[in-house]
């Protein structure tokens, strides 16, 4: 047992001597399998802890929050709709379907976790340019292993997002997000409780999948050699966590848990003392009583296996029978593996022999949290690349950022998800700017969105995070819907370099002062650093998901225009630049840079737009965004087969150059249409609209001084919907 | 009226089939794969989903499950049965229907809004959702089929998803009580959620199971 | 104890498109000259009476109206 295996599992020599201090003697192999998952950066959030102790949390509408497996919001007399979202980004890297699928099986499980019934899952995707072939090879084995889970499992797949930049290349985003309902008082916590209750393992056996994989893949960068890695990638059965997820919910229907968690990252390990450490108990665990799926594994890889479709439970003795029961009904494992002791110590076992003890609060709360030391670069880190000319006309330039892979339409991948099973999807995939499902329960409808500009936030990290709650809060409006809770994933480089510990914390404080000011708490996350290889990080990618909430599901409004002759205007402060847009990555012209947003004035704009929404006032909504002014008419335009001419001389007027005024970026824009006098009625109170002009003809006209265009719509559709693999 | 929709692990569209059954009207209630018992219903669904993982081949297994037994004799009696997806896979494996679904030409799953044209040449918007929903059946039996009017539903001109021959998306057996269609009327009963067309399959169900 | 391995094949005519995307995928990874690919299934099993195996093949292994398939006996024999 040499020192050099704790450096090979991620440990640092200090964090070594830590382990020793803590345990008054060396680690022997169980126990430093357990401690490096446990201490490794994806487990204990080393570096970026004590940055989200910034956000905040609390709310009127909280049920859960940070901490417990999903976050959750009441809704309705006696209704919660859970949320999480989370990260799967370096095991897709290497095997894009299993990664992608159980991304969105880990995600499924922290919702039912609670005790709430997911009802939609919502995917945010970033992978490298398609013109390389590994980029085209990712994006087509997460979107597989995306449907393949979500389908089979019956869960619908309402929404997403996917970007293509070069910093992607090496180091691709998968982040998965799900949302459940519950009712409140049959949701459960995770703490596990009751000295001399039993500990039972619910679902699929165990085997060797991803042995290792929390500290090997997730804390490391990724480099040459990662072929080797495949083997410790999980493997997903949604057939089987379907049985799972109905035992568990019949279980928990039936109040025969004390508690259950979701088995994730590091395995029974992470599990039992995560439950220990919240319900301040100790725990044993006998590794001879796990269901294994093959015969001679060891106790360590019992323990830190990321066998799938997996649950662990807090039973009371005496009804140990009927959950075994419940089990058996639904054709999933079931075993008791342990016990809640009064040791404050994690216990592992082998036919009643103790193999591994560790303090649960060492094991836990032990690891030592890092300061990050930022240090801001000097100007854009991430170099530029042409591949739109100089010469290029307005109407070429339109047709170049319709077909840009990232504002293209992604029917080519929605239409792969099952997104209308449940019965309540009201909005489907880009017919309004959020997911609309109804709630019937609870006599509402919620509104989901999942957004996240890397680009942005790499020009200003602070004010590109502050737009992707502003673009989130922006999507929710559009469907009517108030803002409930935010959940989100922060996918960055390596913290130990200045630059990328600089991004990590301005971008926090700009995801803290915007929910701030928004009013609204942040319920759950993930983080996922040293997404970086030898060519350097990924943009710093904050995802942000948004669950909001409206009356009636059918008043979203459609991001599409609706009749000939409605009026088209533009609603809110709007002020478009070019820095940090798409036409500024086609030109190779990016910089760092951002302005900083008016949060206040884009929440009057978003409130108003609700308001307007829920009132019937308008035909169409949609907020501008990738692409800028121009793109957002088009896309309009194109969803409902109507051309529109319009005339942005009034947005000029707040001081752009017209190139600004076509495809110029920022927060708070929409382009709404409907009657012109309703339109211009929701002016007033720090809410400006423009009039733009009208819906019509079989063109998109757009006159913006010596860069005015005209683009046929069929051209516009069929450059807008060339995206696929 | 009370319908009868079979559950096995693995389905994921029966409590929509439920609704939809309730909507064209009746009480319907679930019945467990493991039940021989149809506990006296009026009709039959037979729901989509993923049943038993869609192991094997889709509807493989399901079709040796004891409710499909009870309902393979409640077909034989003349009781009305709908497959939907899933449910026309499995009818089709235990020979309540003719023919076969593979895969879908492209390879992929499509979920997609699409037109059909009934037997009655009347066009609906219903939902499709399947990675397997190519229907094959050799020629022979496809000019039987074609000859004894059980083609219930095309798939109009331009609409095919998945490279189903002759544009078959729908087939009943010959007595004409058995309708296995690939796309999901389940999911086109209310205008919340897109269009109502599919209450008509149900309806046209129902009169058969309940002719009263 | 007789060990079996039981291929499953679409049957000619059928339009495999699996057989036909590993067919495309060759000639960019190098290989020439490659055709007529069929993807199918493998069982592989043991039973103490071989006899039975056609008709389980038959009954639920294959779909006789799509698919071909063809016992090997692993024994040797």
């Amino acid at each position: 047992m040499g020192e050099a295996a704790h450096r090979v599992l991620g440990l640092t020599d200090s964090e070594f001597d830590l382990i020793v201090e803590k345990l008054g003697r060396e680690p022997n192999r169980v126990e430093l399998a357990m401690f490096s998952l446990l201490w490794s950066e994806h487990c204990a959030y080393k570096h970026s802890r004590k940055l989200l102790r910034r956000l905040p949390t609390e709310g009127e509408r909280v049920v859960m929050g940070p901490g417990e497996n999903a976050g959750a919001v009441s809704i309705g007399e006696a209704h919660a709709i859970a949320f999480k979202v989370e990260s799967h980004n370096h095991p897709s890297a290497v095997e894009p379907f299993q990664g992608a699928a159980t991304g969105v099986g880990g995600i499924l499980r922290d919702v039912f976790a609670l005790g709430a019934r997911p009802i939609a899952i919502l995917d945010s995707l970033r992978f490298g340019e398609l013109d390389s072939v590994r980029s085209r090879h990712l994006l087509d084995g997460a979107v597989r292993g995306i449907g393949h889970y979500g389908n089979s499992i019956g869960v619908p797949t309402v929404g997403g997002e996917i970007y293509f930049e070069a910093p992607y290349e090496h180091n691709c985003l998968v982040n998965a997000m799900c949302v459940g309902i519950a009712k409140r008082d049959e949701m459960v916590r995770a703490a596990a409780a009751g000295v001399g209750n039993a500990v039972v393992l619910i679902g699929a056996s165990t085997g060797r999948d991803g042995i290792g994989g929390a500290s090997v893949l997730a804390s490391a960068e990724l480099g040459d050699g990662d072929e080797a890695k495949r083997p410790t990638v999980q493997i997903g059965d949604p057939f089987e966590e379907s049985k799972v997820l109905e035992c568990c919910l019949e279980l928990l229907g039936k109040g025969l848990l004390v508690s259950l968690q979701d088995l994730g990252a590091a395995g029974l390990t992470s599990s039992a003392s995560e439950m220990a450490s919240a319900g301040g108990v100790g725990i044993d665990i006998d590794v001879a009583r796990v269901p294994l799926r093959e015969a001679d594994m060891e106790p360590f890889e019992i323990m830190v296996s990321e066998s799938q479709e997996r649950m662990l439970a807090v039973v009371e003795p005496g009804r140990v029978g009927e959950v075994l029961a419940v089990c058996e009904k639904w054709q999933t494992g079931g075993a008791e593996i342990g016990a809640i002791a009064d040791s404050g110590l994690v216990r592992v076992l082998r036919d009643g022999e103790v193999v591994g003890e560790i303090p649960v609060e060492a094991l836990v709360d032990g690891c030592p949290l890092y300061d990050l030391e930022p240090a801001e670069p000097d100007g854009w880190i991430y170099g530029n690349r042409a591949t739109l000319g100089e010469s290029a006309t307005p109407a070429e330039t339109l047709l170049a950022l319709l077909g840009s892979p990232s504002v293209a339409s992604k029917r080519w991948a929605f239409e792969q998800y099952d997104s209308i099973v449940g019965s309540r999807t009201a909005r489907r995939p880009e017919s309004a700017d959020a997911a609309v499902l109804a709630i019937p329960e609870a006599d509402a409808a919620i509104a989901v969105s999942i957004d996240g500009n890397g680009r942005r936030v790499a020009c200003d990290p602070y004010a590109g995070t502050v737009e992707a709650v502003l673009e989130c809060a922006q999507n929710l409006a559009c469907a009517g819907a108030e803002p409930l809770g935010l959940t989100n994933c922060l996918n960055f480089g390596n913290p130990e370099k200045p630059a990328t510990a600089w991004q990590l914390d301005r971008s926090v404080q700009g995801l803290a002062d915007a929910c701030t000011a928004l009013g609204v708490p942040v319920v759950g996350g993930n983080v996922s650093l040293y997404n970086e290889g030898p060519e350097g990080p990924i943009y710093p990618t904050p995802v942000v998901g948004m669950v909001g909430e409206l009356p009636d599901p059918i008043l979203a409004a459609p991001s599409a225009f609706a009749a000939a002759g409605d009026a088209i205007a533009l609603l809110g402060p709007f002020e478009p630049t070019l820095a940090g847009s798409e036409l500024a990555k086609l030109r190779g012209e990016l910089e760092a840079g951002l302005p900083q947003p008016d949060v206040a004035a884009v929440a009057a704009a978003c409130a108003a737009v609700r308001a307007a929404v829920r009132a019937g006032l308008l035909a169409s909504a949609h907020d501008v965004s990738d692409g800028g002014l121009a793109c957002a008419l088009a896309e309009a335009a194109i969803g409902s087969d109507l051309g529109c001419s319009v005339d942005l001389q009034h947005l000029r007027e707040r001081g752009c150059s017209p190139e600004e005024a076509l495809f110029g970026e920022g927060p708070g824009g929409f382009v709404i249409s409907g009657a012109r006098e309703k339109l211009e009625s929701l002016a007033g109170d720090g809410v400006a609209v423009l009039h733009l002009g009208k819906v019509g003809g079989e063109t998109i006209e757009i006159a913006a001084g010596d860069r005015s265009l005209t683009v046929p719509l069929g051209e516009a559709e069929n450059a807008w919907r060339s995206l696929a693999v | 009226m009370v319908w009868g929709v079979v559950q096995f692990p693995g389905s994921c569209d029966e409590r929509d089939a439920l609704h939809a059954c309730e909507l064209a009207g009746g009480e319907a209630r679930l019945i467990w794969h493991e039940s021989r018992d149809l506990d006296g219903v009026d009709a039959v669904v037979v729901p989509g989903g993923f049943s038993y993982g869609d192991y094997l081949r889709a509807g493989a297994i399901a079709r040796f499950s004891p409710a499909m037994e009870a309902v393979a004799e409640f077909a034989a009696g003349g009781g009305p049965v709908l497959g939907i997806c899933n449910g026309f896979q499995v009818l089709c494996e235990a020979d309540l229907l003719p023919g076969a679904l593979l895969v879908n030409d492209n390879l992929r799953f499509v979920c997609r809004q699409v037109e059909l044209v009934d037997d009655g040449d009347e066009r609906l918007s219903i939902p499709a959702k399947h990675g397997e929903g190519r229907y094959w059946a050799p020629d022979e039996m496809l000019d039987a089929i074609e000859a004894g009017g059980q083609v219930a539903f095309r798939y109009a001109p331009g609409q095919n998803p998945n490279g189903s021959a002759r544009d078959i998306a729908g087939v009943r057996n010959e007595a004409g009580n058995v309708l296995g269609l690939m796309p999901h009327p389940e999911h086109a009963v209310d205008a919340m959620t897109g269009s109502t067309d599919g209450l008509r399959i149900f309806e046209a169900l129902a009169r058969v199971g309940n002719p009263a | 104890m007789a060990k079996a391995r039981v291929l499953i094949r679409p049957k000619e005519g059928i339009l495999d498109p699996q057989g036909k995307a590993v067919e495309r995928a060759l000639p960019a990874l190098g290989f020439e000259g490659v055709g007529h690919v069929r993807v199918g299934r493998m069982v592989e099993l043991e039973a103490d009476d071989p006899a039975q195996l056609p008709a389980l093949c038959e009954k639920l292994l294959a779909n006789p109206l799509i698919e071909d398939f063809e016992i090997e006996s692993l024994d040797g024999a």
